[in-house]
This record gives structure tokens, C-alpha cells and sequence, in this order.
């Protein structure tokens, strides 16, 4: 698998760990211009260290969903071209907001990934990719609603929590459930397990069909 | 309004186009930035178009580099604003909410007596209670006692009514200001601990031996003056995890219950992430306890 540009392999302390080049965002390790991006601490860090395929190649416009305080979202700006980050915490987008105001390409938005039309009037249409990590009931329907802003052969990277959605379910059941509603919209082409960086997480890769 | 009708806009074709009216610059001056804040944080649009390209268009940014900069000035500005709202307002408007729902279902419990009473006298159906008294409003009165009875019965049915409305807007607010209080102890709950603090921060700043007894003032300053014994649990008690414990074991749940409200209170305060483990340990630890008397229940 070949990593987007922007993203390389690097040794840190003699273990190979992934790294892109941005202003230090929460304390990482770095060396130059390269700071680590610690999979541990970002589902789609996880994706990448664990071989998932992800379409990209770096440059692409970017909708991140569940932006959180920006840990994940400052390697995506780091790599990616422009980057809408939406979060629907205040206290969150507080950090968030350090972060966008260190990068020219990331744009923080205090809004709810289940209402698009909130955010549409700032948000532009044929998008490259939707990253989402929401821990919200409802993932799949979050990906749906938000697909209005990918082109038509947009990719959808999404981190999909099972306690998110029932907490007493079996992940499995969980997940299965959730990519049959993905299907709806999406084209699914790889899904794997987060673990050991996330426990009960389904990272997956699908296209906008 | 219209961009047209928007003194500043230069607009690309004489023409005014519908599909450009919701983009948050349109009829905005390119160094108009305050106004560009606001449409960010209250615009909205059905679809999202190609806002760089059509921005250029409309001569509201030379190029697409330029809108990108205005963006970045005023969504950063925008969320700033926003996080600042939201963090000062809320929790007081839901510290006012939910002693305001207290008040007004306390005053309908009191007047919902006094005019059951007096009704009892009138009207052979009236039952004595809140509901009781909400079904005989709206009725047409026979005499100027019952006119009375029942002008007392409507204020009484207003009442309940704004105190239902209350709840709702308190389980409406409570999960987007503490979503960790509000899932472990329910919206209610979590609102009068927050009240009874004096805000999410007071409350993420106390010690959870101070959480384990709020509510419970009274007892607990007789005890600290020699009186009695220590209280076990004050408004917590309300709970489930607490209530439905057999009382020899009640007050290691309030602990266990009180221990968790508090590091939920912090992370609400300090982080607004919702974080599913601590609610997990909680209920493992509950189960436990309530494990130790047959049947756990009474």
C-alpha cells in the first residue's frame, strides 16, 4: 500500500511510526518538520499503520466529521488540501480552533454532523473525501445525509464505534447492521477492525456510488 | 435578503441568481468580516454548491486562494464566538431551568390542593390532584363559585404545563452541556447537581464526598454540629443505582455513583467529550454491589 503524500514513514526512538509535517499539535514526538501521528490516539492513524487501502494520494478537499479537539483532523490538513472540520462540543472546538489557527487549509465549524444543511452554506459540493469519526447513534445515516457534499466518486473513510450505536449489541451485529445501511449510499471496499489501537472500532473504506 | 438588493455586492450578471443566495458570503462586501461571522454561525443552505469558484465569480474574492483566506478568518472567528456562547450561556440557563421547573411544579402541587378542596365541595368528580384538578379547566362555569374553582384550575393546568415544558428543554440542553452527567444520571438529575453546585465548573470542582451529599445540606450540617449521623447520599438518592439498592449497601453506591458523577462532571468541563468507559465501569461496580444482598433489589 502506498500512503498518500504528506504522509511518510519515519523512525522515532527506532520504531517506525507514521508522520506528517505541521506545527506539533498535543505534545508529539518530532524530528524537523516531522511530527508523529500516533495511531493510538487517531482511528484513521490506525487505518493507515494497520494496511487499509485508503484512496488517497494527498492534496484532496476534505469534509472531517467528529473533529473532536483536532488531533487526527492537523495530520489530514497536514496532508490534505482544503479541510472542513466539524465538531458539535464546544469544548472541544476550543482546541480546535489553536489548531486551525496554526494551519492556512483548515476550516473549524461549530455544527451538527447530523443536520448538513447547517453547514452547507460553507461547505463546497464535490468534495474528495468525508473522514468521520462520530460517536453519535445513527454513523450511518451521518454518512449518508453528509454524502450531498462528495463528487461522484468521492471516497468515505469512516471509523464506525459499536457502543456508539448499542452498547449492550455484539460489535458484529453492530457493524452489520451499519454497512447495510452504508450500502445505501455507498459502494463499501474494505473494512477491518481497529485493534489492537481501538477496541470496538470498524474502520471502513467505501466510494460514493 | 437578496444580493442584489445588497448594497456592496458586485454581482458577476445583472441577473440575480436564486442558486448563489444561501453561499454565507453572498451579499456581503469582501471586507465585511463581522457579517461574514454571523452567516457562518446562523446561515444554512439545502445543498452545498462550488462556493470557491462561484465566490470568484460573484467578485467576492480575486481568487480562490483569497476566499480561502476570508473563510479561514471567519470560521476560526465564527467557532471562537460560538464555543463562548454556548460555554457561559448554557449551563446557567439550565442552573435557571431546572430550579424554575422545582418552583412551578411545587406552586401547581400547592394550588392544585387549595382548589381540590374548594372543588371537592362543587363538582363530585374532582379528584385531589394535579391531574385531577387539570381535567376540570376548560369547563363552563354555572355559578360565580365554580367560576372561581375553575379560573384557580386553569392556572393550575398553566403551571404543569410550563413545568412539562421546562423538562423538556432541560432533556433537550443537558446532554450538549455535560453528556457524561447526562447519560450516567439522566438529564434531571444532572441539571440539580449542576444547579445545586452552582455551575458545571463549581460542580467538576468539587470532591465527589461533596457530590455524594448534595442535596442533603441540612442533615449534613447536623451531623457536623453533633446531631445525628452522617447523611449516606443527598439528591442522588433519586437514582435508580442508589434507591434501587438495598439500604445496607446504599451508601457504598452513592460512593461508587457520587465518584463517577464527579470525574463525569470534569471530563464534561474540561474536555465536552462523551466517553462510554466510565459509564461501563459505573455499572459493573453497581452491579456488584448489588450483588452482595439476595436479589439486589429491596
Amino acid at each position: 500500500m502506498t500512503l498518500p503524500d504528506g504522509i511518510v514513514r519515519r523512525a522515532f526512538d527506532g520504531r517506525e511510526r507514521l508522520a506528517t509535517s505541521g506545527e506539533p499539535v498535543y505534545g508529539e514526538p518530532t524530528d524537523g518538520q516531522w511530527r508523529v501521528w500516533d495511531a493510538g490516539r487517531s482511528k484513521l492513524g490506525a487505518m493507515l499503520e494497520l494496511g487499509m487501502d485508503v484512496p488517497l494520494s494527498g492534496g484532496e478537499s476534505v469534509l472531517y466529521l467528529g473533529a473532536a479537539s483536532g488531533t487526527t483532523v492537523s495530520h489530514v490538513a497536514d496532508f490534505a488540501g482544503p479541510t472542513y472540520a466539524v465538531e458539535f462540543a464546544p469544548r472541544p472546538v476550543r482546541d480546535l480552533v489553536s489548531v486551525a489557527a496554526d494551519r492556512s487549509n483548515l476550516f473549524p465549524l461549530l455544527k451538527d454532523a447530523r443536520q448538513p444543511e447547517t453547514y452547507a452554506h460553507v461547505v463546497e459540493s464535490n468534495l474528495d473525501a468525508i473522514i468521520q469519526d462520530v460517536a453519535t447513534r445513527g454513523q450511518a445515516t451521518v454518512a449518508a445525509r453528509n454524502a450531498t457534499f462528495l463528487d461522484e466518486d468521492g471516497v468515505l473513510l469512516a471509523a464506525i464505534k459499536a457502543r456508539s450505536e448499542d452498547v449492550t449489541a455484539d460489535p458484529e451485529a453492530v457493524y452489520d447492521r451499519v454497512l447495510d445501511e452504508l450500502e445505501e449510499t455507498y459502494e463499501i471496499l474494505e473494512t477491518r477492525s481497529l485493534e489492537p489501537y481501538h477496541d470496538d472500532h470498524l474502520g471502513v473504506v467505501a466510494r460514493k456510488q | 435578503m437578496r444580493p442584489s438588493e445588497c448594497e456592496g455586492y458586485i454581482p458577476a450578471g445583472a441577473v440575480p441568481d436564486r442558486m448563489t443566495d444561501d453561499a454565507w458570503f453572498a451579499g456581503l462586501p469582501p471586507g465585511d468580516t463581522e457579517g461574514a461571522i454571523d452567516s457562518i454561525a446562523s446561515g444554512s443552505a439545502e445543498t452545498p454548491r462550488a462556493w470557491p469558484s462561484i465566490a470568484v465569480d460573484k467578485g467576492y474574492a480575486d481568487s480562490e486562494t483569497e476566499y480561502y483566506d476570508r473563510l479561514r478568518v471567519a470560521t476560526i472567528e465564527a467557532a471562537r464566538r460560538a464555543v463562548r456562547s454556548r460555554e457561559q450561556a448554557d449551563d446557567s440557563q439550565l442552573v435557571h431551568a431546572v430550579r424554575s421547573m422545582d418552583d412551578t411544579e411545587r406552586l401547581a402541587n400547592e394550588l392544585a390542593e387549595r382548589t381540590a378542596e374548594w372543588a371537592g365541595t362543587l363538582f363530585e368528580e374532582a379528584e385531589p390532584t394535579v391531574a385531577g384538578v387539570r381535567s376540570l379547566a376548560g369547563r363552563e362555569p354555572q355559578t360565580d363559585a365554580e367560576g372561581h374553582v375553575l379560573a384557580l384550575a386553569e392556572q393550575v393546568d398553566a403551571l404543569a404545563e410550563e413545568a412539562e415544558t421546562l423538562r423538556s428543554f432541560i432533556e433537550r440542553q443537558t446532554p450538549q452541556i455535560a453528556p457524561n452527567l447526562d447519560a450516567m444520571a439522566g438529564s434531571v438529575l444532572a441539571a440539580r447537581l449542576i444547579a445545586l453546585a452552582g455551575g458545571l465548573e463549581a460542580l467538576a470542582k468539587k470532591p465527589s464526598g461533596t457530590v455524594q451529599v448534595l442535596g442533603a445540606e441540612d442533615a449534613l450540617f447536623a451531623h457536623l454540629a453533633g446531631h445525628g449521623t452522617s447523611p449516606k447520599h443527598g439528591i442522588i438518592f433519586t437514582h435508580e443505582y442508589v434507591r434501587g439498592t438495598h439500604p445496607d449497601n446504599r451508601g457504598s453506591a452513592a460512593r461508587a455513583f457520587a465518584g463517577k458523577l464527579s470525574i463525569a462532571a470534569r471530563i464534561d468541563h474540561y474536555s465536552g467529550e462523551y466517553r462510554e468507559e466510565i459509564h461501563e465501569e459505573l455499572r459493573d461496580r453497581i452491579a456488584t454491589i448489588q450483588a452482595r444482598t439476595d436479589g439486589g433489589e429491596e
